[in-house]
């Protein structure tokens, strides 16, 4: 085949290495078992954006800087560079809004559920068979017609836009710039907001890790949907090579601390990690992509992609300044009323968004 | 006999594959899909390869015409 990383060793070797730079980035200052978590990260980019005022969790991550223009100079290099939209943004936007509440009910996105397990945080053994659970849900819903209807190509300038964008915000942390008084852009002084590694090395990494990705197709939502799907196991080794890869690097990096109670950003109530992740696996099934996957389509000019992650971000932010996001101590306030509306809305669209063959 | 046509282009992933996937499960034993990137080519390959049915691809314009037979 003419793209090596789209064999299964190929995937098998991008998971591997995803694994090692996430477990890496732990050890030079990301917070831990969140070497790389695209729901925590764009949280804390809402959070730097004063879309939350949640102190201890705003910081502009360059690693979702480096993941869309990594996947961009990988798509461009590969002629695979196709600006396309128009497929149901709006419920693209909505399904990004609540996959984000449920995520941050769990406290993290697949992939920072599967560095919590490999860090030894059990608890993210509930969040995972909730994953798989909602992605299950999701699998239904494709097998009967579920669709939110074709994209059409778009301009080539706009694909462009949501890589500047990008850029623009890697500007506004290299500038630091306060735009008033008190005001933004937020730099967190304590809690995990203040835990990153250095900024070059956090971007090297995610301009890496976003051109294997993208070369890849790597993702945790596929992974999951194709096996119950399909039967196809082709993107689970990639999931699986991370696993491997960040238990080891955890061993070696002595990072493994074993355990439910006292986990680092973690919760124990299990009802709610798992119904939480329940919620992001089905938004994500219906929106076609786990967190990650979506940054990495919105590098190669996916508009619909593009939009689903800004509505992460802005669900971020209603997460937070509705108090819905859990905390170490537990679901929060209106995290489960959240779960419950988000569930609706996904079943709603669901049910009602379908083809007729 | 007519190959059955699959138009999956535009539709997002993994949609392309069920569609294919339905055709070959409703006894279709020649097909033609048609897809605009190469993702989908590559998975719809994959499935076919899975099926151990013959492929062959080539491009129309945009599209990609992925070829399958029994």
């Amino acid at each position: 085949m003419s793209n090596p990383f789209a064999s299964r060793t190929g995937i098998t070797v991008v998971g591997f290495a995803i694994g090692i730079t996430a477990t890496l980035l732990q050890y030079f200052g990301n917070p831990p078992n969140m070497g790389i978590c695209v729901a925590c990260f764009e949280r804390d980019i809402a959070g730097g954006l004063g879309l939350h005022r949640a102190a201890v969790v705003q910081y502009i991550r360059p690693e979702i800087i480096g993941f869309v223009i990594g996947a961009f100079i990988a798509a461009l290099l590969a002629k695979e560079y196709r600006p396309r939209g128009g497929s149901a943004p709006l419920v693209r936007f909505f399904l990004g809004v609540f996959a984000m509440i449920g995520a941050l009910v769990f406290l993290g996105c697949p992939w920072r559920a599967l560095l919590r397990l490999a860090g030894g945080d059990w608890n993210a053994m509930t969040g995972l068979a909730g994953l798989a659970t909602g992605i299950g849900a999701g699998v239904l819903f494709l097998k009967s017609g579920y669709s939110l209807g074709r994209a059409q190509t778009q301009k080539p300038a706009a694909g462009t836009l949501f890589p500047v964008f990008m850029a623009g915000l890697f500007l506004l942390l290299v500038f630091q710039v306060t735009f008033s008084e008190g005001g933004p852009i937020f730099f967190s002084q304590k809690g995990p907001g203040s835990q990153h590694a250095p900024l070059l090395i956090s971007l090297g990494a995610g301009l890496l890790v976003g051109a294997i990705a993208q070369r890849s197709r790597f993702c945790t939502m596929g992974a999951l949907r194709d096996v119950i799907l399909l039967r196809d196991f082709h993107l689970m080794s990639g999931v699986a090579g991370l696993l491997v890869a960040a238990f080891a690097m955890n061993f070696i990096l002595g990072q493994f601390k074993p355990g439910f109670a006292s986990q680092p950003i973690a919760h124990t109530d299990h009802l709610w990690n798992f119904l939480g992740m329940a919620l992001a696996g089905l938004a994500f099934a219906l929106a076609g992509g786990c967190p990650g996957r979506q940054l990495f389509l919105s590098g190669e000019g996916d508009l619909d992609a593009g939009i689903f992650a800004l509505g992460m971000i802005v669900g971020a932010g209603v997460s937070h300044n509705f108090a819905m996001a859990s905390s170490p101590a537990g679901a929060a306030a209106f995290g489960p009323a959240g779960v419950i509306v988000g569930f609706i809305f996904c079943l709603a669209v669901g049910f009602t968004m379908r083809e007729r063959a | 006999m007519s190959a059955t046509r699959v138009d999956a282009r535009g539709l997002s992933c993994p949609q392309p594959v069920v569609l294919t996937s339905k055709a070959i499960e409703a006894g279709a034993e020649s097909l033609e899909v048609l897809v605009d990137n190469e993702v989908s080519k590559e998975n719809v390959l994959r499935l076919a390869k899975r099926h151990k049915m013959q492929t062959s691809v080539h491009e129309e314009g945009p599209d990609i015409v992925i070829e399958i037979k029994t």
